[in-house]
């Protein structure tokens, strides 16, 4: 099991600033607009050098949505900012009709994701969204795991003519993906190889499967971690290729059960390559509030959760 | 009045006739019952409305190039038609204006067809910018439009067309909220002021009353016409112009009735949803005498 520096504890909305930040240096198409969070996404630092660019929305992401498909159409590359539930379910026809069927090259960009979000509560603890998004015909789905994978993801949208969904969020979290490695849209990282399960993993859950391979380790268990960044389109080849060496999988996410990551590799095994697979996710539940991480122990996402999806899905191969 | 001495398009002359406005419309008309009839489905009412305004501005008042269609709209006005299910009347006038022929009309609403039952880009046809239908979504799209040309120090103008039962969609206020907050002043609104939707009157429905004074308290320039008179409309829409670069967002309340052009569709929402019969058809193109333009 490969050892993973931790680089330092940062907010991946954080990385998501610096990389708009970044952005508005490098690429004069860029604008972006945000419902009155911009402190919360880290937009002001965009909105301070750019503030013809940058468009305050107000309480009123319907209305932005739409702006922003506008600016999109006549040329612009418009990143949206607000939390991660009102991007995606408060306005999912806009999404859905003047964005996303309309081929407009918005970037949604949602912080404040899943339970770790804390202690606001299950009101803006959206666990549904990967799903509603990668429903869209033509949506790119992305669910980066640390800062600085945020950071590059962020930079790496921009280049890609479509819409894309950006999730991230809010807590400090480990930093262990180096500034260094590349982000590519649609292709899978391999962060630790291994012959005798499969754990996919997306966002936050990536340093919880990273523990649990350690965990796994010490038992004499050979796990091979990827981190699946792009959930949608999903890197078949690699999930393919990895299950077929070890003969079984293990999916963790922040997100419902329902329309997530597992549900996406579950489609994707049973048509091509059925394999036993176990899901590490909330299982058709709301939130509550506590600390991220009572949370994701109390929701069953925690390292000893990953680790005993792991031990359960070999003894079924 | 004569069209072509009323031209301001910059681009490449796509007009051939010399024809009045009027019987323009008069032919759009023909073609929104055509269509209509031929699928047994559409939405004729609003159609029939809003055809002698749509033809003003596709044949006089716009500045766009129909032989090559541009969907970023750059360095011509845009038109955004919010009220999707008036695609008949769109079309028809896409068509007639150049876009795309006309004989594509006859697959209106048909498998395969780039004329979907409401407005799309899906399909890439010309003249179309983004998909409509869902409602209370135009607008906001526009002022994307309107930002980026401001940004681009474009000086072109976006056109809105929206309904008035439309108005009952919460993000048509936020639309109109940002608009006055950021000084839209390149885009002209025009509100399809039919009061009639599906389920009856605006007013039994959900009453949209004191709409001037509204659009007004959001800070809005507002004017008043009636969209079914040419003097009325060569009066205002020019007056809506000379208001551009002012500093507000401009909305033109245009009174229009539902089915105009034929009198057994007027005067109701029964004709908003609903196609005629062979017989209906007969008698409505009966009020209705095909042009020069000829039909599709």
């Amino acid at each position: 099991m490969k050892h993973f520096e931790i680089l330092g504890q940062k907010d991946t909305r954080s990385g998501f600033g610096a990389g708009l930040l970044e952005l508005g240096r490098t690429n004069p198409n860029v604008v972006a607009m945000c419902a009155d969070l911009t402190g919360s996404l880290l937009m002001n630092h965009f909105q301070g050098e750019f503030p013809e660019r940058f468009y305050q929305a107000g309480i009123a992401e319907a209305n932005m949505m739409g702006v922003a498909a506008g600016l999109a159409l006549g040329g612009k590359i418009p990143f949206t900012g607000t939390f991660a539930n009102f991007s995606t379910g408060r306005v999912y026809d806009q999404i859905r009709q003047s964005i996303a069927y309309s081929h407009a090259n918005v970037k949604i960009c949602a912080s404040h994701a899943g339970l770790t979000l804390g202690e606001d509560g299950a009101t803006h603890q959206i666990l549904e969204d990967i799903g509603l998004m990668k429903m869209l015909p033509g949506m790119t789905v992305i669910n980066p795991c640390d800062y600085n994978q945020t950071k590059a993801a962020t930079i790496a949208i921009a280049d890609h003519h479509g819409p894309v969904y950006l999730r991230f969020g809010r807590p400090k979290w480990p930093v262990f993906i180096s500034e260094e490695t590349p982000f590519i849209i649609g292709k899978a990282l391999m962060l630790s190889e291994g012959t005798d399960v499969t754990i996919l993993a997306t966002g936050h859950l990536v340093w919880k499967a990273i523990e649990a391979g350690h965990i796994l380790a010490e038992k004499g268990i050979s796990a091979e971690i990827i981190n699946i960044h792009t959930i949608k389109p999903l890197d078949d080849e690699a999930i393919l290729a990895s299950v077929q060496k070890t003969g079984c999988v293990v999916t963790a996410e922040e997100h419902q059960m329902n329309g997530g990551l597992g549900d996406a590799v579950a489609q994707l095994l049973s048509r091509m390559l059925p394999k036993p697979l176990e899901m590490v996710a909330v299982n058709d539940s709301f939130g509550e509030s506590g600390t991220p991480d009572e949370l994701l122990v109390k929701y069953g996402l925690d390292t000893p959760n990953v680790v005993e999806a792991a031990l359960k899905v070999m003894a079924r191969k | 009045m004569n069209i072509s001495s009323q031209l301001s398009v910059n681009f490449v002359s796509f007009m051939s006739n010399n024809l009045p406005l009027s019987v323009v419309s008069r032919q759009v008309r023909r073609d929104i019952l055509r269509m209509v009839h031929a699928v047994n489905s559409g939405h004729p009412g609003g159609s029939l409305g809003c055809a002698d305004y749509l033809t003003a501005l596709y044949f006089q008042y716009m500045n766009h190039n129909p032989q090559k269609f541009d969907p970023s709209g750059k360095g011509e006005d845009v038109f955004i038609m919010s009220n999707g299910h008036i695609s008949p009347v769109f079309y028809s006038v896409l068509a007639r204006s150049g876009y795309f022929d006309v004989s594509e009309l006859a697959t209106f609403r048909k498998l395969n067809t780039r004329l979907q039952g409401h407005p799309t880009t899906h399909e890439g046809l010309p003249g179309v910018r983004v998909a409509t239908g869902s409602l209370g979504q135009g607008l906001s799209v526009a002022v994307g439009f309107a930002l980026q040309k401001k940004l681009d120090k474009d000086s072109s103008t976006v056109w809105v067309l929206t309904g008035d039962g439309e108005l009952q969609e919460g993000q048509i206020w936020e639309a109109v909220m940002f608009s006055a907050h950021n000084k839209i002043d390149n885009m002209i609104v025009a509100v399809d002021f039919n009061q009639q939707q599906i389920d009856g009157s605006t007013g039994d429905v959900m009453g949209i009353t004191e709409l001037k004074s509204k659009f007004e308290a959001f800070g809005w320039m507002v004017l008043e016409m009636d969209g079914n008179n040419y003097d009325s409309i060569h009066t205002v829409v020019p007056q809506a112009q000379s208001h551009l670069g002012a500093g507000k967002p401009i909305v033109i309340i245009m009174k229009t009735e539902m089915g105009q052009g034929v009198d057994f569709m007027m005067g109701s929402h029964a004709w908003h949803g609903k196609a005629p019969s062979d017989e209906q058809l007969e008698k409505a193109l009966a009020q209705l005498p095909v042009t020069e333009l000829g039909d599709y």
